[in-house]
């Protein structure tokens, strides 16, 4: 995993509330047995008329040049429904390195953290609030100082973040390795359960 | 104070606390299926480690097999490469595997409790969000990304934040016509697609008491889609009845024993929860969904809101979309749509007692010539049964199709999928947009509604069935 400290880009804003991981990947790309190169089906059936890839929806934001950035700006309640890791593959493929909403789910809030992908919640204003920006203007993320700015407004608030969470981001540390220096420990609460 | 049910397995599971951070959660059982493992193997493989109990890892094949002829290579040779995987796997690192072929095969959260794999008072995690059903047992049961998959073959363990608890108590007796789904479609309803975020949600009460294990689990399995962490329901007599005897189930001795342990399995009489909500049962009514989360459903009986009255705006135009994809009216009735599929099957509802319900309803009746109606049982097992209880006869001579154990058109990872812009009354768990294919428009009901739709061809109250 990569470290992650802060970022400091212009974003894309997708005002839509509820958007289920079927939207951020559906079901018929993960066919595949590898997590790379799920970005360039990142929200397919939104992104393109009769999944044709010579026809992208002018309607929709990934399609509009204006807006770009490693930073996602979604409507509540990001990330509901399946399980599927592939949704934080997919954003951390397409480039994305930092989701920012006021709600998310909570599966989906572990597998993006575990790929260093950061689960930002806002309050409902400050998420209004930076829909309304111009798409230039940039948002300023500080991992360790727990906060994100509005560039233009200086606009501040704070986030939450698990502090071992923190930890692991800030230094692209994995719990797997975690886990396993744990072994010892856990081969002993086996042994005193059975 | 006393404990609740889910602090009581939640404390005898942690191996420690991580300060200002989450705990190592032990996992007794762990399923895997093969869309979400073949990364988490190959992050083993290449961190030159193997899994650390193997034996405590269950595999099966479900979300990409093929409903027809499974005794046939699996023609698409992307799912079937998944498949492959999953087989070579489980060979090399000492997986069991129910795979295609084998007797035991089906949907993993059915083929689980069916085979008294899943037990009271586990941990138990999957790599699928739907591992919610396995809660109707008395179990922490929660689905988990690959990433997660990996750290379980490492270590046997989970790091998990504690989810804060909540209580739903149903009290009273149904109405006929209702059914298990139909309390679940109403919960969700009621408190939204996201109104149980953050929490792990317990069932009690003595509506949930009265019912069978099959019915307990359409429940605990739609928990995510309001987003809980899981569900689960407190362990009892219908409980032991069920897993008695089971292949998995502990015998002899060891049964007497285990018996006495789940009998401690209960929330304390003073337990104290951080939400609680009471529904009363005789108020639900045959439930169906017209937009596209879980959360947009109303009684079969009522009108769709009407779009000027939604105050939020953030609301209003998530409700304008859902409507749009659906091709739905503000304010209307959905009585007398006609469907131009219904597909009874999913996690949540492919069990004998399911399809012993669409039985019982369409036995002498015959589907309307418009409307494709396809079974696809749950496991090998279900559709053994259905065989020998002689469903199969009924479901025939209606004109429904039966096909072979998968998850299906639930999720269109094969060939079963609704074409574009057609309308499906599904027994699955997720109405979202595409989820039954592209452009697909699916109405979640329970497999009542859903037979009582295959006869008429349009959505209907099955209660004018049943009278
Ligand atoms: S039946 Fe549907 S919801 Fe259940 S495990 Fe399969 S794909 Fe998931």
């Amino acid at each position: 995993m990569q470290a992650l400290k802060e970022i400091h880009s212009s974003f894309v804003p997708l005002p839509a509330e509820n958007v289920d991981t079927d939207q951020i990947i559906p079901a018929r790309f993960l066919k595949a047995t590898t997590r790379d190169g799920f970005g360039k089906n990142l929200f397919r059936d939104w992104r393109y008329e009769n999944d044709d890839e010579t026809r992208p929806k002018a309607d929709f934001v990934l399609n509009q040049p204006q807006f770009s950035g490693t930073i996602l700006v979604a409507g509540k309640n990001f990330g509901c429904g399946s399980s599927r890791e592939h949704a934080a593959w997919a954003l951390l493929d397409y480039g994305f390195k930092a989701v920012v909403s006021s709600f998310f789910a909570d599966i989906f809030k572990n597998n993006a953290l575990n790929n260093g992908v950061l689960p930002v919640i806002v309050s409902e204003s400050f998420l209004q609030k930076t829909f309304s920006l111009s798409p230039a203007d940039a948002l300023h993320i500080d991992v360790t100082a727990q906060t994100i700015t509005i560039e233009k407004t200086g606009e501040q608030e704070s986030f939450e973040l698990n502090p071992y969470k923190k930890t692991c981001l800030l230094n692209g540390y994995d719990d797997i390795d975690f886990l396993i220096s744990r072994k010892s420990a856990i081969e002993q609460f086996e042994s005193a359960k059975a | 104070m006393g404990k609740t049910l889910f602090n009581k397995i939640w404390d005898a599971h942690v191996v420690e606390k991580i300060e200002d951070g989450p705990s190592v959660l032990y996992i007794d059982r762990h399923f895997i299926h093969e869309v979400t493992s073949p990364q988490a193997f190959k992050g083993i493989e290449k961190r030159g480690l193997s899994l650390f109990r193997p034996k405590q890892t269950i595999a099966t094949a479900d979300h990409n097999v093929p409903t027809l002829n499974q005794h046939l290579p699996i023609k698409d040779q992307l799912s079937k490469m998944q498949v492959d995987q999953l087989i070579e796997n489980c060979e090399k690192h000492g997986v069991a595997l129910y795979g295609l072929g084998h007797p035991y095969q089906g949907i993993v959260h059915v083929i689980g409790p069916e085979l008294g794999i899943t037990q009271p008072g586990m941990t138990i995690v999957c790599g699928d969000s739907h591992t919610s059903t396995h809660g109707a047992f008395g179990t922490i049961a929660f689905g988990i990304g690959t990433s997660e998959v990996e750290m379980v073959f490492a270590s046997q363990c989970v790091l998990q934040t504690q989810p804060k608890t909540m209580r739903i108590n149903i009290e009273g007796a149904l109405q006929p016509g209702v059914v298990s789904k139909d309390i679940i479609l109403y919960i969700i309803a009621k408190i939204s697609a996201s109104g149980a975020t953050g929490y792990f949600v317990e069932y009690a009460g003595s509506t949930i008491r009265s019912l069978s294990m099959e019915a307990r689990m359409t429940i605990c399995n739609m928990s995510i889609e309001m987003g809980a962490r899981g569900g689960m329901i407190a362990p009892d007599q219908v409980t032991f009845d069920y897993l008695k005897g089971r292949v998995y189930a502990p015998k002899g001795n060891a049964w007497e024993q285990k018996i006495s342990e789940w009998k401690q399995l209960y929330s304390d009489a003073d337990a104290v929860f951080d939400a609680e909500l009471h529904i009363d049962a005789s108020a639900i009514e045959p439930m169906i969904t017209y937009g596209t989360n879980p959360g947009l459903g109303i009684p079969v009986q009522a009108h769709m809101p009407v779009l000027e009255s939604i105050a939020n705006e953030g609301e209003r135009k998530n409700m304008e979309q859902a409507l749009r994809y659906m091709d739905l009216q503000s304010g209307a009735s959905l009585l007398g749509m006609p469907v131009q599929h219904v597909f009874i099957g999913s996690c949540t509802n492919s069990r004998i007692e399911d399809l012993r319900l669409v039985a019982n309803l369409v036995k002498g009746r015959k589907k309307h010539d418009s409307v494709k109606v396809m079974i696809v049982p749950g496991s090998q097992q279900v559709a053994k049964q259905v065989h020998a209880e002689g469903l199969d006869k009924i479901f025939t001579e209606a004109g429904f199709q039966i096909r072979q154990a998968g998850c299906s058109a639930c999720l269109g990872m094969n060939e079963d999928k609704v074409p574009a812009g057609e309308y499906c009354i599904s027994t699955s768990n997720r109405n979202f947009e595409g989820r039954q294919g592209a452009g697909a428009r699916t109405l979640l009901a329970s497999p009542l509604t859903a037979a009582a739709a295959a006869i008429t061809g349009v959505v209907t109250d099955v209660r004018e069935l049943i009278k």
